[in-house]
Formats: structure tokens, sequence, C-alpha cells
């Protein structure tokens, strides 16, 4: 899979992150960088164990990661489920349904990320 | 900039997340340094170390440990935002985030996503919109200083061309001013009654110089005339003082300066009389400005003491006689107070005072007025001094190959330098120490709880404590002692606002301290107590548990004799060892275990309920045989339960009871009781 239909697979935009970043190299190092970002683990292990702050400041920098790479479709069901665990609002009260399309959007960017063509010529 | 090899500007990016600190060090690593912060701590402890090093800090909002928001208020408390510009780069847009960031000062927002172009762009306008400020700061700091230097410049031109007209020295000028200045002083020291500050004193002193001023409009032969002058010479000649004034007070573009201002009173007023009988406008008493009136009587002075065309130089006593005596004007009683006080000095400064002192007694004054303002901004020049002070200290530092410290009180902040922070494995900067799990690690709760309490305790008369205690030094304990002193600031009302100090490493002295202590209580063969030590410490055990359940046990080897006899002393010592290393293994860690002399051996038990067990144990365990050499014991025991806790009674019984083991065959024990309460013992005296 080449960046270009990486992004087309996981909702993103690849003239947006284009644009900014501007070469391709350094996209593909942000790309595959991606994985190792801990706020996803982050966030699901402060959602077990019921810490809003940690999982408000998780999902908050998942957020911000997404924007900056352009991966909008994560980016919407990060900034939607962010709002959700702002401080003030009731954690017991989350819409699930956001959290499962969050984890959903995570695992498809994830999977398509992996099957990466090693760096073109 | 002519130096080509020019050191890259550092940027400080705190984000907790790498993938944002990795894109933002992407786009500018080419051209800057960058350091990076994971959470908000971390940033103000770079901040702390970099300090002014820092060009600009990109900072985001939501982290760990402190917000951004907290990062922008100890900014601002400790006013490093004035020097270091700040870019938001937050994922937050709501408007009250933009503004309470604003309203602390940021500089600056980037919004995400980031774009390689705005940040950039971003960034550079930011570092050179705050160099600009920065050298403008520099530059009117300076300026300030120059326009010191040459308003003093002036004032010393314009008076010695008066004094040049009139045929005089030049030091009639610093004479005046020296005087003055000593008067005022003097005055300050006896009365707070014209509230006159450290800057009133060197400006009236400036100004003194111009006092005469106004006899350059004075013709020439009637200022130099030798002889008497008629009653319109003097007329005329008395014109000066007004026509100083005037000249002052039509300065085009000075009048409000503070100088020029004291510089009108002075040349005005200083041929007024206390009593009202002066001229130009007879005021009287306190209506004469104290400028004036101080000096009025330094211009007198001088003029008795120095050689003038129409008369000699009065001796210093004769001239103060003559003033007091009312025979040169009338004066305000404190003035002649203070003249008179001063008298010793005046003569010594007179003639020591050359121009060169003279400017240095000035620059003393006005940094002892500099460090009265405390908010007064920190120039450019006193950075640099810091800076080589600190370079010069960081030398030295390494050089020394000690652990040194620095704390500060504000913010509570610990420095350890270079080789210390090797050693001890501690970052160079900590913040609030007193909670830094890394450093009560290295040093100890406790201790570091006692090193506190040691440095409360001192005061500014006596600001040095030391303290010892182990420290893990690369990892091991050591015993170290930590020799500080506090730093306090003011004289008045001292503040303490920090400490220094350093560790030295006493561990071997210590040891063998440790070990002397050691030889003298123990048994150098066997390594157990001695008899002595012992004895002293199953006393104490007893007195402070006078109802406890203890026993005393008293045990010899049976047929020892023989190992000697057989197969040497050095076998016999062997078994010795051999006993008494499995002893010390077999009993409990409070329990004692002592060799008494020769085979014989001491144990000193506790025990709650069943001794009995406790005695089979160590009976059977230390039964047995070493090298072909059968070891059996007699063991006689005595138990504190009928001996009214009196170590003499217990070691009897205990012998006792031994005796009796030893008279009935051998390879027992026995435990003490009424029945052999008057049989002979083995060890112990019989009385």
């Amino acid at each position: 899979m080449t960046l270009q239909e990486c992004y087309e697979a996981i909702g993103g935009s690849y003239e947006d992150v284009s644009g900014r970043l501007r070469k391709e190299a350094l996209i593909r190092k942000f790309v595959l960088k991606f994985l190792d970002d801990p706020s996803y683990d982050t966030l699901c292990q402060a959602m077990e164990s019921k810490n809003q702050e940690e999982a408000f400041r998780a999902a908050h920098t998942l957020k911000g990661v997404c924007q900056n790479l352009a991966f909008s479709r994560l980016y919407e069901s990060s900034r939607d489920f962010t709002e959700q665990l702002r401080p003030g609002q009731d954690m017991q009260q989350v819409d699930a349904v956001l959290f499962a399309r969050l984890k959903e959007d995570y695992r498809r960017t994830a999977d398509a990320i992996r099957l990466l063509d090693p760096a073109e010529a | 900039m002519k130096n080509k090899i020019r050191k890259k500007q550092k940027v400080l990016i705190a984000d907790d997340s790498e993938m944002n600190r990795s894109i933002l060090a992407d786009m500018l690593g080419e051209d800057f340094e960058i350091i990076e912060a994971v959470d908000g701590k971390q940033a103000v402890t770079m901040l702390q170390k970099y300090s002014v090093e820092l060009s600009i800090l990109l900072l985001d909002i939501v982290m760990p440990e402190m917000d951004g928001f907290e990062v922008l208020a100890m900014m601002n408390q400790y006013r490093w935002i004035e020097d270091v510009p700040v870019i938001m780069i937050s994922a937050e847009t709501s408007p009250s985030y933009i503004e309470r960031a604003y309203e602390l000062g940021v500089t600056d927002f980037v919004s995400r996503p980031f774009d390689e172009l705005i940040v950039r762009r971003r960034v550079l306008n930011t570092i050179m919109l705050y160099a600009k400020q920065k050298k403008l700061v520099s530059l009117v700091s300076d300026q300030i200083y120059e326009k010191e230097k040459n308003s003093d410049l002036m004032v010393n031109i314009l008076s010695h061309i008066v004094e040049f007209r009139n045929g005089e020295s030049g030091l009639h000028v610093l004479h005046i001013q020296t005087i003055t200045e000593m008067l005022l002083k003097k005055l300050v020291q006896i009365t707070g009654q014209y509230r006159l500050s450290a800057s009133d004193v060197s400006l009236i002193g400036k100004a003194s110089a111009l006092h005469d001023i106004g006899k350059i409009a004075i013709p020439d032969e009637v200022l130099n005339k030798p002889g008497r002058f008629t009653p319109e010479e003097y007329e005329q000649m008395k014109t000066h003082a007004a026509i100083g004034a005037s000249m002052l007070e039509e300065l085009p573009f000075y009048g409000e300066e503070p100088l020029v201002k004291i510089a009108y009173q002075i040349c005005r007023w200083h041929h007024e009389r206390y009593d009202g009988k002066g001229y130009p406008d007879g005021l009287k008493g306190e209506e004469i400005p104290i400028s004036a009136q101080i000096v009025s009587l330094a211009d007198v002075y001088d003029a008795l003491t120095s050689k003038r065309v129409y008369k000699d130089a009065y001796s210093h006593e004769k001239a103060i006689q003559m003033i007091v005596n009312g025979e040169c004007g009338v004066f305000n009683p404190i003035l002649l107070e203070c003249l008179q006080s001063i008298g010793e000095n005046v003569r010594s400064e007179l003639q020591v005072n050359s121009p060169n002192q003279h400017s240095q007694r000035e620059i003393h004054n006005v940094t002892a007025e500099i460090l009265r303002h405390e908010e007064l901004g920190v120039s450019e020049r006193t950075l640099r001094l810091l800076e080589h002070e600190r370079t010069k200290f960081q030398f030295f530092s390494s050089l020394s190959q000690e652990i040194q410290f620095e704390y500060t009180t504000q913010p509570p902040m610990l420095s350890v330098y270079d080789w210390g922070t090797h050693q001890l494995g501690l970052n160079e900067i900590i913040m609030n120490p007193e909670e830094d799990e890394a450093l009560i690690g290295v040093i100890g709760k406790d201790n570091l709880h006692q090193l506190t309490e040691k440095l409360h305790k001192t005061t500014p008369e006596s600001p040095v404590t030391q303290f010892d205690c182990e420290i893990q030094i690369n990892g091991s304990p050591r015993w170290s002692r930590i020799i500080s002193r506090t730093m306090w600031f003011g004289e008045e009302n001292p503040q303490c606002t920090g400490a220094i100090g350093k560790v030295v490493d006493i561990h071997e002295e210590r040891l063998q301290m440790a070990d002397l202590q050691h030889r003298a209580s123990h048994d150098l063969l066997t390594g157990l107590m001695n008899h002595t030590y012992a004895k002293e410490y199953i006393q104490q055990r007893l007195k402070n548990r006078p109802d406890g359940n203890f026993a005393l046990v008293i045990f010899d080897l049976d047929h020892f004799k023989q190992a000697n006899d057989n197969y040497g002393h050095s076998f016999g010592d062997q078994v010795l060892q051999y006993v008494a290393d499995k002893l010390s293994r077999s009993i409990r860690g409070e329990d004692v275990a002592a060799r008494v002399g020769g085979d014989e051996f001491l144990i000193f038990l506790e025990y709650k309920t069943d001794l009995e067990a406790a005695i089979q144990r160590i009976f059977r365990t230390l039964t047995g045989e070493f090298n072909g050499f059968p070891i059996s014991l007699s063991m006689g025991i005595a138990k504190t339960e009928n001996s009214q806790n009196e170590y003499d009674v217990l070691f009897h019984r205990a012998d006792q009871a031994l005796y009796a083991v030893k008279r009935g065959g051998r390879g027992r024990y026995r435990y003490y009781d009424d029945s052999i309460k008057d049989t002979l013992s083995v060890i112990s005296s019989i009385d």
C-alpha cells in the first residue's frame, strides 16, 4: 500500500498533510511513528481504571496528533470523545457508542499503517 | 554577524506528545537547537537551567504534572516571561483559553495542524521581535550610564572654569564636594529631620560643585582683587549667587532635572545666614534649603583652611574655633555639631582625596543605591558579570572533585554541580527538592528532614552547619559529611535566600571508628561479643524490660582440652570458630552470643512461653562433630523469673547449673533450681 492509498483507506487527507509537512519521507516517518504513540493505549487503560483526568489528557493528545497527521476520521472520533471527558463532565455518562467508534477507527488506522509498503524509491 | 560559526539559538518545546515534539523538532531543527520537555514541570526545570539562553518556548496547554497555564504563571512569577517569548501550540481553540493565555503573556499562537511554513515564520518573527526589544533595553540602560558619566563630567568642567578664572587650584570644588558629603552623612546619622536618601546625598554632593558658577559674570578685576573690596565691589561680588541661580533657571532643556533643581538652591542661597542676615533673599533658619546650608558651611570651612590671594591658610583647629565662635557667619546648630564630630576625619579625607578616589567613592554610593532598589532591571553588564562568576565557579568546582550544591528558596530549587550529578546519579537541577523522589532515594527521607531542620536553625551570624549521614554514592552507601552555609539577603531584616554547600566523604574515617569500637567490644578469635561488653549490653536490656522473660545460658565444650592436646592449638581455635559460627546462626537478632573465655560461651535470649524448645534447638544444633572431633556440650540455664533480674545473680545461677551438669556426667543441659542453691560454680567466684 502506498502512502496515498493508506490515507484513503483510513479516511485521512494526504493532500492536507503533504501541503503542511511537505516532504514525503517526513510524512512516512511520522505515520509509522504513530504506531508507537502511547496515547491510545493510555486512553484505554485510563477508561478501564476510571481515571478521567488521564483519559481526557490521552484523548486530547491523540486528537492533536491525528490533526497534525491529517487522519481526519480518527481525528473526528477522538475530538468528539475528548469532549465527553472534559473536566466537569461525568465520566459515568460517556457515550459508549462514541468510544466504540473511536476504537474501531483506531484499529482501522493502525491496520492500514501496518500494511504500508516499505519506503518507495 | 562577523562570527561565522554562530551558535544556534535554543528553542524549548514543551508538549507531552512525543509525536508532536518530533514534528516540531523536524520543522525547526535545521535552524535551531531543540530542547524538549515532556511536561510542565520539566519545562520549568529547563527554563531555570537555560534561562535567557532560550530564544523561545513552544508551549502546549494540556500536559501532565503541570499544565501550560501553570508554567506561564511561574514564568510570570519569576519574570522569565520578560526574556523568553512563548508561543502556544495547543489543540485548544476555545476563546476563554486563548484569552487567558494572552493575559499570561503569550506572544502568539500556532494552531493545529502544524504547518511547516507557518511554524518557522512565527518562531522567527517572535524571536526577532524579542531580540530587538532586548537590544533596546540594553541600549537604554547603557545610555543612562553614559548620561550619568556625562553629567558628572559637565559639572566638573563648568565648576573648574570658574575656579581657574578665580585663580584657585581646582581642588576647591573637590573639597567642597567631600566636606558636603561628609556633613550630609553625619546629618543623616544624627537626625531623620531632613529625609535625605542616598541619591539625595549624591546629588547634593555633585551639585555643590556648581555653587559659584555665578562668578563667571563677575568682572576679572573684582573677582581677583588682592585687597579689600570697596562697598560697591562687594555689592557686585554678592550678585554671583543670584546670577548663578538664574543661569540654571534659564537652562532651556534641563530645568526639571533633580540635579539642576538642587544646584539652583545651592547657587542662590549658599550665602544666606541662619539668623536671616545673609544675601540675596535674607532667608532665615529652615527657610534656607538644607543643601544650601551645608554647602555654605563647607565653603566657609574650605575658604578658611585654604590659602587665598588675600590670606594664608588657617589650621583645622583654628578654622573650627572661628566658625563655632560665630566669626564667619551664623549656622544651623545641628550642622555645627556635624562639623565638629567629623572634624578629625575632614583633614585626612581632604589630603588623600584625589579625583580618582573621589569617583570611586561615587561608584560606591551608586552601587549601594542600586542594591537598595530591587525593582531596577538587571542591565546587560550585570548579566555579563554574573555569567563570568558562574563560569569561574563551575570551573573550580569541576576541578575540585567534590560534590557541590546550591539551594535557592525562591523558587525552591537545588542545583548540583557537574561532578556531583555523576556521583549521585541526580539531575543537575531539582525543583522542590524536599519532595523529589530521586533525591530522597539518594539521601533518605529522614536524613533530608534532619538536614533541613539543621539549616532552619542557622542564623545570619552563624550560617554554617554540618551533618553526617549515609548517602548513596555511585549506587552504594557511603558515610558523608554535608557542610552547608545558608545565604542571607538584606541588612536590617535579613531573609534566607538559600544555601550553598558541599559533601565530603568521611566513609573510611567512619569505618575505622566503627572498627575500633567493634574491636574493643568483641572477641578477636570468634567475632562474638566479649564478656565485658555482653554484660553491659545484657544489663541494659534487663533494665529496659524489667518484666520481660529472659534466660541466660552458659555452656562449655566437653573434653576441649583434648582437641588442643591431640591436634594442636590452631585446630582448637578452629573448633571454637566453628562453634561460634554455628552459635551466632542459631540465635535470633535480639539475642546475644558471647565468648566468656577459653571454651566457655554465653547466650542471652528472650522467650515468651516455650523456653525449652529454644534451648533444645540450640543444644542440638551445636552438638555434632568438627573434622573428626566430637562436639558435645555441657550447659547451664538460669531464668529471670526467679532471680530478680540481676545480671550477677543470673550468671551465678547458670554457672551453678553448669557445674551440676558437669558433675552429673556432661553432654547435657539443666535449669537452675533451688535444689542446687548452695552448690559450687564453674566460673563465678565463690562468695
